[in-house]
C-alpha cells in the first residue's frame, strides 16, 4: 500500500472512524457484561421524571447501566401498546410500569419474570401490607415491585372559599351536601369537577366507599357480586352520586383534572373529588397545605382507603448479566432510601410499611398513618376507577355505565343498576 | 441494445421496479387486513392468541350498547356529514360560479379549512362550542342573557357538533370540486337551453345539477370514508363524550383493542367497519370499471 502525501487526511480519518467504531464497539459490550436495565415508563412530567432518575442513579450506584425507554402520555396507553409490540416481537425491556389487575393479564401471558429470590431476601412478605403483595403475585410468585401509593378518595378543599360560605368541612355525605349548598348560595361552584368518564368514574367510587362502607365497595366493585350491585346500597350511593353533579359547573365535560383542581386553587371553586396527585398542583402554586388549601378523605371515608399503587413488573430476559441488574432493581425500587425520595417527588406515599414519613407534608403523613391502619383493619380496598380492581375490560365496561348514567339525566338509578350487572359480567 | 440480454432486461425492468413496492403492500395491507380478520375470530385479550372462539367476539360486539351507540352515530353523522356536506358545496360553487369579483381570494377562503387537520378543527371547535368560553358566553355578554347553545355538552345533542366542526372542514373541498365540474360544462348547451327559453333555476335543475353526476359520486365517496374512519375529530372535540355519547366505530375500535387489552373485540369492530366501507366502494368501483370497458 502507497501513502502519498496528498492521499493522507482522508485515509487518517478512515482509519480514526475504524478504530472508534472498534472501541464503541467494545464499550458496548463491556457495558452489557456490567448488566444494563432497560425500563419503560411514562413518567414524563417535572416530579415524576424527577422521580425517575432518583432510580436511575441508584442502580448506576450499583455499576449497572440504565436504559431509559419513556413514552409520553400519563394514561399509560401509548406506553401499553408500543410495549406490546417490543414483547410480541421477542425483545421485551427489563421492565415495565404495569399495575394492577393487569399484572395479572401479563402473567398470564406468560412473559413475567420470577422475582420470588429477590422478595424472600429483603422480606417483602413482611414490608408489604397482604393486599398490595397479592397485586404485586401471580399465581402466588412475586412478579412486580410497588413503587408508591396513591390515595383515591380525598376531598380537596379552599378554606378561603368555605370561609366564605360559612361552612365547615363535611365528613359524611349529608354534611357534604350542606356545605355543598352553602357554597352554591355563596356564588361559588360548589363541586371542582372534569366531566370525563375516569373522572365520573372516580367520583363514584369515593361516594361507594363512603355511603357502604368497604365491606360493600369490595363485594360490589371488586368481586362484583350482582346481588350486591343490584341492592338496596347501589341504589343509594347511585342516587347520592347523582346528587353531587347538581353542585358542578355544566362547562365541566371534558375539562381536565388539574383545571378542575386550578379552580379550586383559585378559589372560584369549593371543593373537588381526586386522588392525591392533586396535591402535585397545590404543591405546584407554592399553597401549603391546612393553610391554602384543606385535605381530607372523601365523606364518610374516614376509616377506609382505596389505593392507586404503580409498580414496575419485570419480564422475562435472556441475557444473565442483565438477569442482576433486573434483581438489583427490584430490590432498589424497595429500599426505603428509594421510597423515600421517588414519592417526595411524586407526592404519594411509600408501599413499604413502617417508614419514617418525618420529611413528608401533613396530607401524606395521614395517608399513611390511614393506609397502615387500615391494612390492618381490613378497609384498604383497591380502586376500580384507576385500574386495580378487576380486569381493564370489567372496568371499561363498568366505567362506561357509571359515566352515561352520570351524563344522563333520563336514566333511573334501577336503569342503571341493572346495566352495572351487565357490565359486571364482561370477561 | 439489441442483445438478447438487453431487451430481456427492458422487458422485466418494469416488473422489478413495481415488484417491491407490490409485495409490500400486500404484506403490510392485505396481509395486515386477513391478519386482523384472524384475530377477531380469535379469543386475544392483551396480546393476539390464537385460540379460536367462533363468531362469539362478534356477538360480544353487538350485544354492546357502546357499539350499537356509535352505530348510530356513524349513521347520524355520516348522513348529515355527506348531504350537509354536498348541499353546501354545491350551493358555494353555485354562487361562486356567477363570474363574481373577486373570486380567487374568496375561493381560497372557504377552501382553507381544509388545510387544517381534524385536530385543529376538533380542538378549535371545542373552544368555540363550549358553553363558558366561546359562542354562548359570547351572545349572553352581547346582553342576550337567556341564549343557551349548550350542544357540545349535551349527550343528546353533542354528535350533532361533530357535523358541524366536519362540515366546516369539508364544505370548501367539496365547493372546489364542484366548481371544477362547473367549469368543465360546455357553455354552448347552457346557451341553447337559454335560446330555447329555459329559466336559470330550471337549466341548473335539469342540466348543470344532473351533468355534475360523476363529481357527485367523486365526492359521495370521498366524505363517505372519511365519516366511517373520523376519528381524530371526535378525538379532539369531545373524546367521545359526555359519557360516551358520541362514541364512533373508530374510537370503539381504538378503546377495545388499545386500552381496554380487547385485540379480539377491536378485530371484530375494525372487520365490521371494513364491510362497511367495502359496501360502499365495490359496487362504485364496479360500476366504474365496467363502464370504462364499454
Amino acid at each position: 500500500m502507497r501513502m502519498t502525501p496528498t492521499r493522507t487526511p482522508a485515509r487518517s480519518t478512515t482509519r480514526a472512524l475504524h478504530i472508534a467504531a472498534v472501541a464503541t464497539l467494545l464499550c458496548a459490550s463491556l457495558a452489557a457484561r456490567a448488566g444494563e436495565v432497560e425500563v419503560l415508563h411514562y413518567w414524563t412530567s417535572g416530579g415524576e421524571a424527577k422521580a425517575a432518575s432518583a432510580l436511575k442513579a441508584t442502580l448506576q450506584g450499583k455499576g449497572h447501566s440504565w436504559k431509559d425507554f419513556a413514552v409520553a402520555g400519563g394514561g399509560g396507553d401509548s406506553a401499553m401498546t408500543v410495549l406490546k409490540s417490543r414483547v410480541v416481537s421477542g425483545n421485551a425491556p427489563a421492565a415495565a410500569q404495569i399495575k394492577g389487575p393487569s399484572i395479572q393479564e401479563w402473567g398470564n401471558e406468560g412473559v413475567l419474570a420470577n422475582l420470588d429470590d429477590v422478595a424472600k431476601a429483603n422480606n417483602w412478605d413482611a414490608l408489604l401490607p397482604k393486599v398490595v403483595s397479592d397485586v404485586m403475585k401471580h399465581k402466588g410468585h412475586y412478579v412486580a415491585v410497588p413503587v408508591n401509593v396513591h390515595r383515591v378518595n380525598w376531598l380537596w378543599a379552599n378554606p378561603e372559599a368555605l370561609k366564605k360560605a360559612n361552612a365547615k368541612m363535611p365528613t359524611n355525605w349529608d354534611e357534604f351536601f350542606v356545605t355543598a349548598e352553602a357554597l352554591k348560595k355563596a356564588g361559588l361552584i360548589a363541586v371542582a369537577h372534569g366531566g370525563q368518564n375516569w373522572q365520573d368514574f372516580t367520583t363514584f367510587e369515593s361516594v361507594a366507599l363512603g355511603v357502604g362502607g368497604a365491606d360493600f365497595y369490595r363485594k360490589a366493585l371488586v368481586q362484583l357480586d350482582p346481588a350486591t350491585i343490584k341492592g338496596p346500597t347501589m341504589l343509594k350511593v347511585l342516587t347520592t352520586f347523582k346528587k353531587v353533579k347538581g353542585y358542578t359547573d355544566k362547562n365541566a365535560p371534558g375539562r381536565d383534572w388539574n383545571l378542575a383542581t386550578a379552580m379550586v386553587i383559585r378559589g372560584e371553586a369549593g371543593m373537588q373529588l381526586m386522588g392525591d396527585w392533586a396535591k402535585g398542583e397545590f404543591i405546584a402554586a407554592n399553597k401549603a397545605p391546612g393553610k391554602d388549601f384543606l385535605c381530607a378523605a372523601a365523606p364518610g371515608t374516614g376509616n377506609a382507603f382505596t389505593f392507586n399503587i404503580d409498580s414496575f413488573a419485570m419480564f422475562k430476559i435472556k441475557n444473565t448479566a442483565n438477569l442482576q441488574a433486573q434483581k438489583d432493581m427490584a430490590a432498589a425500587i424497595m429500599s426505603p432510601e428509594f421510597q423515600e425520595t421517588f414519592n417526595l417527588n411524586k407526592g404519594s406515599i411509600p408501599a413499604r410499611l413502617n417508614m419514617d414519613m418525618a420529611k413528608f407534608d401533613d396530607c401524606a403523613k395521614l395517608s399513611s398513618k390511614d393506609f397502615v391502619a387500615t391494612a390492618k383493619g381490613n378497609t384498604l380496598v383497591p380502586s376500580i376507577a384507576h385500574g386495580m380492581a378487576v380486569s381493564s375490560a370489567a372496568e371499561g365496561a363498568i366505567k362506561d355505565v357509571v359515566s352515561q348514567f352520570w351524563n344522563t339525566d333520563t336514566m333511573t338509578p334501577e336503569q342503571a343498576m341493572d346495566r352495572l350487572v351487565a357490565a359486571a359480567k364482561t370477561k | 441494445m439489441s442483445s438478447p440480454f438487453a431487451t430481456r432486461l427492458a422487458r422485466w425492468m418494469p416488473r422489478l421496479a413495481v415488484a417491491p413496492g407490490f409485495a409490500l403492500s400486500f404484506a403490510f395491507i392485505y396481509g395486515l387486513i386477513a391478519w386482523n380478520g384472524v384475530l377477531s375470530f380469535s379469543a386475544s385479550r392483551l396480546l393476539p392468541n390464537y385460540e379460536f372462539v367462533g363468531l362469539a367476539q362478534y356477538v360480544a360486539l353487538f350485544e354492546s350498547e357502546r357499539w350499537r351507540v356509535a352505530l348510530v352515530n356513524l349513521g347520524i353523522f355520516s348522513g348529515l356529514f355527506i348531504g350537509v356536506g354536498l348541499a353546501l358545496g354545491l350551493l358555494l360553487a353555485i354562487l361562486l360560479d356567477q363570474k363574481i369579483r373577486a373570486e380567487g381570494a374568496l375561493r381560497t377562503i372557504y377552501l382553507y379549512p381544509m388545510a387544517l387537520s381534524f385536530i385543529v378543527t376538533g380542538t378549535a371547535w371545542k373552544w368555540i362550542l363550549n358553553p363558558g368560553l366561546g359562542l354562548e358566553h359570547l351572545v349572553r355578554g352581547w346582553g342576550f342573557e337567556s341564549f343557551t347553545f349548550d350542544w357540545l355538552v349535551n349527550p343528546d345533542m353533542a354528535i350533532y357538533t361533530v357535523v358541524i366542526a366536519g362540515v366546516w372542514q369539508s364544505a370548501g373541498f367539496v365547493m372546489a370540486l364542484f366548481l371544477a365540474g362547473l367549469r368543465g360544462i360546455d357553455d354552448s348547451i347552457l346557451k341553447a337551453a337559454q335560446i330555447d327559453g329555459a329559466t336559470l333555476p330550471r337549466i341548473y335543475w335539469r342540466i348543470i345539477i344532473p351533468s355534475l353526476r360523476p363529481v357527485f359520486f367523486s365526492t359521495l365517496l370521498v366524505l363517505a370514508h372519511i365519516s366511517i374512519k373520523s376519528f381524530d375529530l371526535v378525538m379532539a372535540l369531545t373524546a367521545g363524550g359526555p359519557g360516551f355519547a358520541t362514541d364512533m366505530p373508530a374510537t370503539f375500535m381504538y378503546a377495545m383493542s388499545f386500552s381496554r387489552g380487547q385485540i379480539g373485540l377491536g378485530a371484530a369492530s375494525a372487520t365490521i367497519m371494513l364491510c362497511t366501507v367495502a359496501a360502499i366502494v365495490v359496487p362504485y368501483l364496479y360500476s366504474e370499471l365496467r363502464g370504462e370497458r364499454r
